[in-house]
């Protein structure tokens, strides 16, 4: 019993994981990351169609990434090198990829946004996938701590111009983190949709990029605390599956996240520091 | 040049969409030419056209206000989901009231709620420094849940198969404007135009205008000045919310004439490209969010009228629009570069 919700406790979380640490990377950097979902969107389709063109899960892993870095490059391109504000490119980010996969789906497949079902032994097993976000988790914790390009990264973040005094650029920084936090991000709709799933599905991320946003906030933006957030908010959808809608209302427990959060970030639980380079 | 730029950035989004169905192996004719006759091609075509116009408008006016203020509310589709419902629970449990007090306390209603979801994300704003964007995101999320335990659990019609509330009382109807072939557009679309005249007067005649456009462009110069800041940005978000709930007149008042769970296509979200497209400029609104209410229109005839593309045609083509503005900057950097090859041009036969 207890074991089976912990199960599911992981399963839910491990997109999740990939999202926030996808995210974290960038916005470490100073760039805002709304696009999460539709990084989701892309990686989880595009991971679906290559798993059912080579029948390997690995394979299907890289190329949601690749695909998820290509997207983060445009962001990047809008964001970075034209300035424009991040959070109407990110908005626009989403549309465009809520747009284009029924597109690419259509053209396909003949319909709007749901691939083919995959068969079991080409698909990713949860167990797998918890471990390669852990993985993440930990080589991005090493990654910004301990290494000089996380020196750069942070400094990115947080004191942009004494990163530029020091001779590095800072935009050439902050392109690159995009595009390896967007490439993390689209991770995570792959594990959705070759790991927990059998095809991609419409609708099928639902709001779970900003779940991961918001996890990676209720973490104050590092790397161990937004794992937590990540399992804490797992946890929480899996015991509502668990409880039914008996004794909590669904959507109590659905809320409860974002209203943490907003707690959280109105400072009544200790501060939540943004990056302060944030969105500049 | 810079008044050009909005109409640029509309047919540069249209047309990259446009391309992008040729490459699917449609002609991009016959789809502007669907798209077309879709949004305009008969009375009912045009009704329907005006009967998105109509939230877009509200939403882009409530995303137009606060941005005029530096502030971004991603929230509107949280407003005015929970303005709406508002709106519809008092149309079903005050069933006495005559016309026009009907209609007048139902905006009240919902324009009181609307307004303090959006004055919780102004007030964390001025108060407690959290940042706008990420608060509306979190109570969009958590106004979808109170709405749907609301529509589910303590207002749920026990007639109907289908997750939607009690019908309002027929004094709060909206009636549909005639002529246009019974599309289900409401006199609502005149509330939200004369709304964005009036809105767009004020910006610029008011003493509230003035401090509003104070703050956004240069907080510390307003504060310096002696405006208070804090009370012109909560006071932003609580307009802001209260005219996102006006969505409610348009569907709850005049067309469902209840509250259906999800029966905004995020009008919320699109309401932040027309708000973008018109820079903020209220009576800029009512031209852009015709603009997007034709384009969902339109697109929607292209599930039966193509062959390979479908009405999700319109996210891309937005998202292209919401980039051709967003990227300010590539105009720029364009309108120079051009500015530099003219003038090397025209040195050139000048140097020895």
């Amino acid at each position: 019993m207890t074991g089976s919700l912990l199960e599911a406790t992981l399963r839910i979380s491990s997109p999740l994981i990939f999202a926030a640490m996808g995210g974290l990377l960038c916005e470490r950097s100073g760039v805002i990351q709304i696009g999460l979902e539709g990084l989701m969107i892309v990686g989880g389709f595009t991971a679906a169609v290559v798993a059912l063109q080579t029948q390997s899960p690995a394979f299907a892993l890289m190329a949601a990434a690749l695909a998820g870095a290509a997207f983060g490059w445009i962001y990047a391109l809008l964001a970075v090198r034209y300035k424009a504000n991040q959070i109407v490119a990110g908005t626009g980010m989403n549309f465009l990829a809520m747009g284009l996969v029924p597109f690419f789906s259509k053209v396909l497949y003949e319909n709007t946004g749901t691939t083919p079902s995959l068969a079991l032994e080409y698909r990713l097993s949860w167990v797998s996938a918890v471990v390669l976000a852990i993985g993440v988790v930990t080589a991005l914790a090493w990654l910004i701590k301990k290494t000089p390009v996380g020196l750069w990264i942070r400094f990115a973040g947080e004191h942009p111009h004494a990163l530029e005094a020091a001779g590095v650029r800072v935009h050439r920084v902050r392109m690159w983190a995009v595009m390896g936090g967007s490439a993390i991000a689209a991770l995570g709709g792959a594990v959705l949709s070759i790991g927990l799933a059998s095809a991609y599905s419409r609708n099928m991320v639902a709001g779970r990029g900003f779940m991961a946003l918001t996890a990676l906030i209720f973490g104050k933006w590092r790397a161990w605390p937004a794992l937590g957030a990540c399992f804490l908010f797992g946890f929480a959808e899996a015991l509502q599956f668990r409880l039914g809608s008996v004794a909590i209302p669904a959507q109590w427990i659905q809320i409860l996240p974002y209203v943490l959060t907003l707690v959280v970030l109105a400072g009544f639980v200790g501060k939540a520091r943004a990056p302060s380079a944030l969105g500049q | 040049m810079k008044i050009m730029r909005p109409l640029l950035a509309f047919a540069a989004g249209l047309s990259l969409g446009l391309i992008f169905t040729a490459w699917a192996g449609e002609s991009p004719w016959h789809v502007l030419g669907v798209l077309f006759k879709g949004a305009f091609g008969s009375r009912y075509d045009f009704g329907m056209t005006l009967f998105y116009m109509t939230p877009l408008l509200f939403a882009g006016l409530a995303v137009s206000v606060a941005f005029r203020g530096g502030l971004f509310n991603i929230g509107a589709e949280g407003q005015l989901a929970i303005g709406a419902l508002a709106m519809a629970w008092a149309g079903f449990s005050v069933p006495g009231l005559p016309r026009p007090f009907s209609w007048i306390f139902a905006a009240l209603v919902g324009a009181s709620v609307g307004g303090l979801w959006g004055g919780i994300a102004g007030w964390l704003k001025a108060r407690r420094g959290s940042h706008e964007v990420i608060s509306t995101i979190m109570l969009n999320f958590i106004a979808a849940g109170v709405v749907s335990y609301g529509v589910l659990n303590l207002f749920k019609n026990p007639e109907s198969q289908n997750p939607e509330t009690v019908s309002v009382a027929p004094s709060y109807l909206i009636a549909g404007i005639p002529g246009l072939g019974d599309a289900p557009v409401s006199w609502a679309l005149l509330v939200g135009l004369g709304l964005a005249l009036i809105l767009g007067w004020a910006l610029e005649r008011t003493r509230w205008g003035f401090e509003l456009q104070a703050v956004g462009k240069n907080e510390n110069a307003a504060r310096l000045a002696g405006i208070p800041v804090e009370r012109v940005q909560i006071l932003a978000m609580v307009i802001s919310g209260a005219i996102a709930s006006g969505v409610g007149l348009a569907e709850v008042l005049g067309s469902a004439h209840r509250y259906k769970l999800g029966f905004s296509p995020d009008y919320g979200f699109v309401g932040i490209a027309v708000a973008l497209l018109a820079r903020g400029n209220p009576w800029g609104v009512i031209a852009s969010s015709f603009l997007f209410g034709a384009l969902h229109k339109g697109t929607a005839d292209l599930d039966l009228e193509t062959e390979h593309v479908t009405r999700d045609l319109a996210l891309v083509i937005q998202a292209l629009i919401i980039g051709a503005v967003a990227a300010d900057g590539l105009w720029d950097s364009m309108g120079q570069r051009m500015a530099q090859f003219a003038r090397h041009w025209r040195r050139r036969p000048e140097q020895p």
